[in-house]
C-alpha cells in the first residue's frame, strides 16, 4: 500500500514550448525503476483535489530524495498548465509512488533494446537510457523519437551525450530541418527497418494514445512479438 | 493530445489501486473470460475520466473492472455485473504546504 508523501519544487527546467522537467525533494523517497511514474496530487483551498500521473525522467540514485518528473502542458488542461509554469519552486504539492512494475526496464534486463517514443512520451524512455548509459552496457539500443518539429526535442543536448552507444534517429512529423533526407511525417514500416531483429528484441512504446497504437501496429507487422512489446499510453 | 484521452493503459490505475493493494497490481495477470485475450492489467484499456475509470479487455472491451474514487473510499468492481467493494482509504496527510 502506497500513500502520499509531501513533495517540494525545487528546479524547473524547460525544454519546449510547453514542455517542463520538474524536480522534487520528497523526504525518504524510496528510489525506483526506469520507467515507473508517480501520481501528483493538487488540493486547492476548497478542498478540491485534482490527482494525475507524471514519469520519472531520472533513475534513482544519485539525485536521493530527488525526483525528476516531466510535465507536458496540454492547452486548457486543469492541472498541467498549472504545474508546468505557475506553481511556485518551495510550493509543495503530493505524490503517491513509485508507481507500475509494467513499462519498467532496468540495466539488468539483457537483450537488445528498441525504445520508440512520441513528443513526451520520451520522458519515462530517457530514465532507461540514462540508467543504461550508467551501466555501460553493450547491448544494442535504439531509440526513435517522434516529435513535430526540431523545437518539440526534450532533452536536446543531453540525447547526444546519452548517444554513446545508443542510436537515436528523430522522426519529424510536421517540420523537418532542412536537408532531411526523411520526409516529414509519421512514424512508418520503412523507419523500423535496419532495427535489432525480432527474434530477441524488447520494445517500449510510449507517447499519446493515437501514436501508441500505430506504432504498436507497425512493431507487430514487422514481426515482434507481442509479449516483447510494452506500451504506455498517455492519452 | 488532451487530458481527457479516449482512453489510457492499466499502467494509469497503479496509483488508485496503489492505495489498497500490497504489492503492484499493474502486473497482475488476467484471461479475459470473454475472449481468452491473456493480458496484464497495466495492458487493459482505462477509460475515464476520474473519478469513474473502466477498465476493459484489449480485445473484446468487455468491463475486467471499474474504480470510483471518493475523498475517502475507494470502490472496486471486479467484472461487469458483479457488486462493488468500497475500501476506506488511509486519512489524507495533514499540513501540505499550498502553494
Amino acid at each position: 500500500m502506497h500513500g502520499w508523501r509531501r513533495a517540494r519544487l525545487t528546479e524547473r527546467t524547460k525544454q519546449t514550448a510547453t514542455g517542463r522537467t520538474l524536480t522534487f525533494e520528497v523526504p525518504h523517497w524510496p528510489g525506483h525503476l526506469p520507467g515507473q511514474h508517480v501520481d501528483v496530487r493538487l488540493t486547492a483551498d476548497d478542498g478540491y483535489q485534482a490527482v494525475r500521473s507524471y514519469s520519472l525522467a531520472a533513475p534513482a540514485g544519485a539525485g536521493g530524495d530527488r525526483i525528476e518528473l516531466g510535465v507536458q502542458a496540454t492547452f486548457g488542461g486543469e492541472v498541467s498548465p498549472y504545474l508546468a509554469d505557475d506553481l511556485p519552486v518551495g510550493a509543495e504539492v503530493e505524490v503517491m509512488g513509485p508507481l507500475g512494475g509494467w513499462f519498467v526496464r532496468t540495466p539488468q534486463d539483457r537483450g537488445p533494446l528498441l525504445l520508440i517514443a512520441g513528443g513526451s512520451g520520451v520522458v519515462p524512455v530517457m530514465a532507461m537510457l540514462r540508467a543504461r548509459a550508467a551501466s555501460a552496457s553493450g547491448d544494442p539500443c535504439v531509440l526513435l523519437y517522434s516529435v513535430r518539429a526540431p523545437d518539440e526535442v526534450w532533452y536536446a543536448t543531453e540525447l547526444d551525450a546519452v548517444a554513446e552507444g545508443v542510436r537515436v534517429r528523430l522522426l519529424y512529423t510536421r517540420t523537418a530541418p532542412e536537408g532531411s533526407r526523411r520526409p516529414a511525417g509519421r512514424i512508418t514500416a520503412d523507419d523500423l527497418l535496419g532495427m535489432p531483429p525480432p527474434t530477441d528484441t524488447h520494445c517500449y512504446v510510449c507517447g499519446p494514445t493515437a501514436f501508441v497504437e500505430h506504432a504498436g501496429e507497425l512493431l507487430l507487422a514487422a514481426g515482434y512479438g507481442p509479449d516483447r512489446i510494452r506500451t504506455e499510453r498517455f492519452g | 493530445m488532451t487530458e481527457h484521452p479516449l482512453y489510457v493503459d492499466g499502467n494509469a490505475l497503479a496509483g488508485p489501486l496503489g492505495e489498497v493493494f500490497a504489492v503492484d497490481p499493474t502486473t497482475a495477470w488476467r484471461l479475459c473470460p470473454s475472449c481468452r485475450l491473456p493480458a496484464t492489467l497495466a495492458q487493459l484499456h482505462v477509460y475515464g475520466p476520474e473519478p469513474g475509470l473502466t477498465a476493459r479487455c484489449p480485445g473484446c472491451a468487455a468491463i475486467a473492472l471499474r474504480i470510483v474514487t471518493q475523498p475517502e473510499y475507494l470502490w472496486l468492481q471486479l467484472g461487469g455485473g458483479a457488486g462493488a467493494f468500497r475500501f476506506t482509504l488511509p486519512a489524507v496527510a495533514p499540513d501540505v504546504r499550498r502553494p
